[in-house]
């Protein structure tokens, strides 16, 4: 028998897809019973609470949470959110009911294991209740109370070798795609260079003193996988510089019908037969492919590198061999007002790992410093970008505007010359003046 | 500058507005020690090792007390 009544959370579980609140009933049902004889460390009926609270919510139309205390694990200022009920006396088993964030490993590679163990510690020290993953990519651990909180992160730290991931005014968890390791578009070792800039800046991480959150996220190709573009403060997106490979063979391979375009995907429907011109050469956005007496050409000078006819052929269409990553700055994406896209701010950068990526770290130590003498409290580097403009940006990270950059024909007649840029400066000799010039 | 000469200001400009404020930006404390946030951040650091100093975190955002004196479930904008 549930402990609350939830007639309007019952109803969300009515529609076709599946839904949160039968997976917290199955966890509420489960802890209820006890059949593996686990001492929970926060009360057993936290879950059936969890509900209650959500169900009041829906009545009420207001939320039930205080967002944000002085919670914590020694020597972090990130990793853990606090959260507590305003109504304790209805709902003591959600009082406190803290968030945890866990990094998530690069790629998100999981072993069983380690993903069981992980569970098994959460039941035991928290409500059993995770979101794999949260929007930032980090493993979220939903609801423990105070006191469990430097026992899970030992756990975590010694047993699961994983950390708290960042919170607050830090540098997120940064996250990556899948990259080399399953995907052959992949134009740099996203997984590697995700993994050592996190080692990197740990103190960024884990200690705040930012105006607010930075989100680092990698994505091998301009497939972006992980959203980069969109939801990054910094996003580093795999390019390169050379031509597209193609193979003309694989390319007839295509039009005879022998590979499945697409590498097969959208194949439950009959589409008719591949037609080059129309999927490929028409759709290129930048209208630089040719399709002529069989054979395939493209001007790379044109290409934009949107991916698109690579999908569409991987046989045939490879990137080029000479791969970095493009940086791009300012996104974010918040969910009510304000979302933004990346801008470029370098077109082409060597992800070198034989030098520690140290051409990467110097762009985002620049950035860095900027932002945190020039911005405001809650003001995300989009946000300051904005409002100083791209210009600022480029003198703070030293880098020389080219045409890349320009998003638009410029609509201000004038142009502001800096005294340095002009020759002899702003002084004149008046005396000098004056021999030409009567009073 | 000293890590004395940082805990002195600091424990003095926050007492100071105590009444009416208990939760600082990161910002407002690289003002008063008037230090770029870089040098700043690790007088801050040790502050909040040695317990004069904790966080307190929103979840978006983090902010710093005097130990002791915040509400610990006080909400992001209920100061
Ligand atoms: S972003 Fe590109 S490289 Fe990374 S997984 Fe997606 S398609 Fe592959
Ligand atoms: S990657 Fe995009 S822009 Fe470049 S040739 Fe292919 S379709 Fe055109």
């Amino acid at each position: 028998m549930a402990k609350h009544k939830t007639p309007l959370l019952d109803q969300l579980e009515s529609g076709p897809w599946p839904s949160f609140v039968s997976d917290m009933k199955q966890e509420a049902a489960v802890r209820a019973k006890n059949e593996k004889n686990i001492e929970y460390q926060i009360p057993q009926d936290a879950v059936e609470d969890l509900l209650g609270v959500l169900e009041l919510s829906y009545t009420d139309g207001t939320t039930h949470w205080k967002h944000g205390g002085i919670v914590g694990v020694f020597g972090y200022g990130g990793g853990v959110i606090g959260r507590y009920c305003d109504q304790p006396e209805m709902f003591p088993g959600v009082a406190h009911f803290h968030t945890m964030r866990v990094a998530q490993p690069a790629g998100k590679f999981y072993k069983t294991d380690f993903l069981k163990n992980l569970c098994d510690l959460w039941d035991f020290r928290g409500s059993g209740l995770t979101n794999m993953h949260g929007s930032t990519g980090d493993i979220i651990l939903l609801g423990t109370t105070t006191p469990q909180l430097e026992e899970i992160f030992y756990e975590l730290t010694h047993k699961f070798n994983q950390d708290l991931g960042g919170s607050g005014s830090n540098l997120r968890t940064p996250a990556d795609c899948i990259g080399e390791a399953r995907c052959e578009y992949a134009c740099y070792d996203t997984q590697d260079l995700c993994h050592t800039l996190t080692q990197e800046y740990q103190d960024e991480l884990h200690r705040p003193a930012f105006p607010y959150k930075f989100k680092f996220k990698f994505d091998g190709c301009p497939n972006c996988c992980v959203a980069s573009i969109a939801r990054s403060d910094m996003s580093f997106i795999g390019t390169w510089k050379d031509d597209i490979r193609i193979d003309q063979d694989a390319v007839a391979g295509y039009v005879n019908g022998d590979f499945p375009p697409n590498g097969g995907a959208h194949a439950g429907r009959d589409w008719g037969a591949f037609d080059i011109e129309k999927e490929v050469v028409g759709l290129c956005p930048t209208e630089c492919m040719k399709y002529e007496d069989g054979k395939l050409e493209i001007n790379n000078k044109e290409c934009t590198r949107c991916m698109h006819c690579i999908n569409v052929m991987p046989r045939a269409l490879r990137p080029g061999k000479e791969k970095g990553c493009s940086i791009l700055c300012g996104a974010k994406a918040p969910i009510l007002d304000g979302a933004q896209m990346g801008s470029l701010l370098v077109p082409f950068i060597e992800v070198n790992k034989e030098d520690g990526y140290a051409a990467i770290k110097e762009v985002i130590e620049a950035i860095w410093d900027y932002w945190m003498e020039e911005g405001k409290n809650r003001e995300r580097l989009g946000e300051l970008m904005k409002r100083q403009g791209f210009q600022k940006l480029l003198e703070a990270t030293d880098i020389k505007p080219v045409p890349q950059h320009v998003q638009e024909p410029r609509t201000n007649p004038y142009i502001f010359w800096k005294e340095e840029e002009v020759e002899g400066g702003w002084t004149r000799d008046v005396n000098e003046y004056r021999k030409n010039h009567l009073r | 500058m000293e890590l004395a000469e940082a805990k002195e200001k600091i424990v003095e400009a926050l007492t100071k507005k105590a009444k009416s404020k208990s939760k600082f930006y990161f910002n407002d404390l690289s003002k008063i020690l008037e230090l770029k946030p870089r040098e700043a951040k690790k007088l801050v650091n040790k502050l909040v090792e040695d317990g004069v100093l904790e966080y307190w975190s929103s979840g978006s955002t983090t902010m710093y007390g005097l130990s002791g004196t915040g509400k610990q479930a006080g909400a992001e904008h209920e100061d």
